[in-house]
């Protein structure tokens, strides 16, 4: 190995450790989405979980709504506020869907953020498109 | 020797603990803001003082350690990659030892024969380098699904990565396979070390630390996902106030999150120090990287400098009448 080699690999090892940075300042960096409340969720203030629990568990709250309609029949969520909700992501008033209107500016504004791509919309469908 | 292996252990306790608890004491900004720059400035300076060492490093002889036929008379075929001559069959070489750990396929182990005989016998040893490759390739897969916290939009080619890692979709959010291959090879990993006679003689504290320290990433990087949960939009928001220099702490990001970047940041500082550069050293292997036609070029070691030397010539032009007195034979007579 020949010094220059060396060194050559060294400064493309450094680039590359250093890419999350120059990669920003390279591109342009879209910021922080702020889920949008609208609809009757921009009045209601109350779901299912408190906000940062809401935040980082909704995934495996709606698993388990899944199994429990699913498997159970059992539709309704009575949640630790004391509110009841309906389980079902995009069916009805009371539905997730149903209280945050707009998927787009709600669901998938973070999701497209953190490179999260569910499946839920595989078999479910915005009922905005249905309109 | 426990306490090889105790003392690392309860470092990686420490180090956690430190970060979770110093997290929640509203220490916030010094886990999630100074500790990950001074890591990623320790990591690069260390990394490059310690290359530019070795780059500065005599290679007083050529040692390359063939396994195959040398380059030889015309009809015997040569092995051009096991035993290259030329620079291309060394660039092979290389590539063949840093993506699949060829010399580690070759492992042998030592044993004495079960039966009465109770000979040593040497059999081929694969499961470390199973281990090893699946834990480096988990590993690196890991690394690069967390550019998905560095880069707004992500590219395509990190959402390929996550979908083709998450293809069982199992669970909501969906398995990640790396992470279990990652956590499962690591505790393979350390298994040998502590349960094989040989490997835990062998085996030092610095052997075990990088150990207990990747599992503790891996292990606190799974809970987050999979078990207590985090909100992730909140940390991107964080890693990208990192790299973007202009660093924010949300609020409601939790602990254990801290505990993670905290371990992965003592990994980048302590990297450089540590037997992990054979990231760097892999490639300044002069067993591996060096061509082995010593008989067609001559190697000059770089520690041979210019020395005040007696030549025979000399010596016999000082002492050749004595010599002659004494009747030994001497090239030149006068």
């Amino acid at each position: 190995m020949t010094k220059n080699m060396i060194m050559g690999g060294l400064a493309v090892f450094v680039l590359a450790v250093l890419s999350p940075f120059w990669f920003n300042m390279v591109t342009t960096t879209q910021a922080a989405p702020e889920p949008e409340l609208l609809g009757p969720a921009k009045e209601a203030r109350k779901c299912v979980l408190d906000k940062y629990d809401m935040r980082a568990n909704h995934m495996s709250l709606l698993d388990e709504w899944r199994d429990a309609v699913v498997r159970d029949a059992d539709r309704i969520y009575v949640a630790a506020n004391g509110k009841s909700f309906n389980m079902s992501l995009s069916t009805g008033e009371n539905s997730c869907l149903g209280c945050h209107a707009d998927k787009a500016k709600f669901c998938d504004s973070c999701h497209t953020y953190t490179s999260v791509d569910p499946y839920c919309w595989e078999c479910h469908t915005n009922p905005k498109e249905i309109e | 020797m426990t306490q090889k292996y105790l003392i690392p252990l309860a470092a990686v306790f420490l180090l956690f603990l430190v970060a979770y608890t110093g997290a929640g004491a509203g220490l916030g900004w010094f886990f999630g803001i100074v500790v990950p720059y001074l890591a990623i400035i320790a990591f690069l300076v260390g990394f490059v003082i310690k290359v530019m060492g070795w780059a500065a490093s005599a290679v007083p002889f050529k040692i390359p350690t063939t396994c195959g036929q040398q380059k030889s008379l015309p009809w015997i075929k040569q092995n051009r990659i096991d035993n290259p001559d030329t620079t291309l069959g060394v660039f092979l070489r290389m590539l063949l030892e840093i993506f699949t750990f060829r010399s580690l396929f070759r492992n042998t182990k030592a044993a004495f024969n079960r039966n009465a005989s109770k000979r040593i016998i040497y059999s081929w040893e694969i499961f470390l380098w199973v281990g090893a490759l699946a834990f480096h390739y988990a590993f690196l897969v890991v690394l690069l699904r967390h550019f998905r916290f560095f880069t707004a939009p992500v590219p395509q080619v990190i959402q390929f990565l996550e979908a083709l890692d998450g293809i069982v979709q199992v669970g909501l959010p969906g398995l990640f396979l790396s992470g279990v291959i990652l956590a499962a090879a690591t505790l393979f990993l350390l298994a040998r070390r502590m349960y094989d006679a040989k490997v835990r003689y062998i085996s030092q504290a610095s052997d075990y630390f990088p150990l207990f320290l990747i599992l503790g990433i891996a292990a606190t990087g799974i809970s987050m996902r999979y078990f207590t949960k985090v909100d992730v939009t909140g940390i991107k928001e964080m890693t990208m106030g990192l790299v973007t220099f202009s660093p924010v702490i949300p609020d409601g990001i939790g602990g254990l999150f801290y505990a993670h970047l905290f371990l992965v940041s003592i990994l980048f500082a302590y990297f450089p120090a540590s037997k992990l550069m054979h990231l760097g050293g892999v490639f300044l292997s002069p067993t591996r990287n060096t061509a082995n036609d010593t008989r067609a070029k001559r190697h000059v070691n770089p520690w041979n400098y210019d020395v005040p030397i007696h030549t025979y010539q000399d010596y016999e032009d000082h002492f050749r009448d004595k010599m002659i007195e004494a009747g030994l034979p001497v090239d030149k007579k006068e």
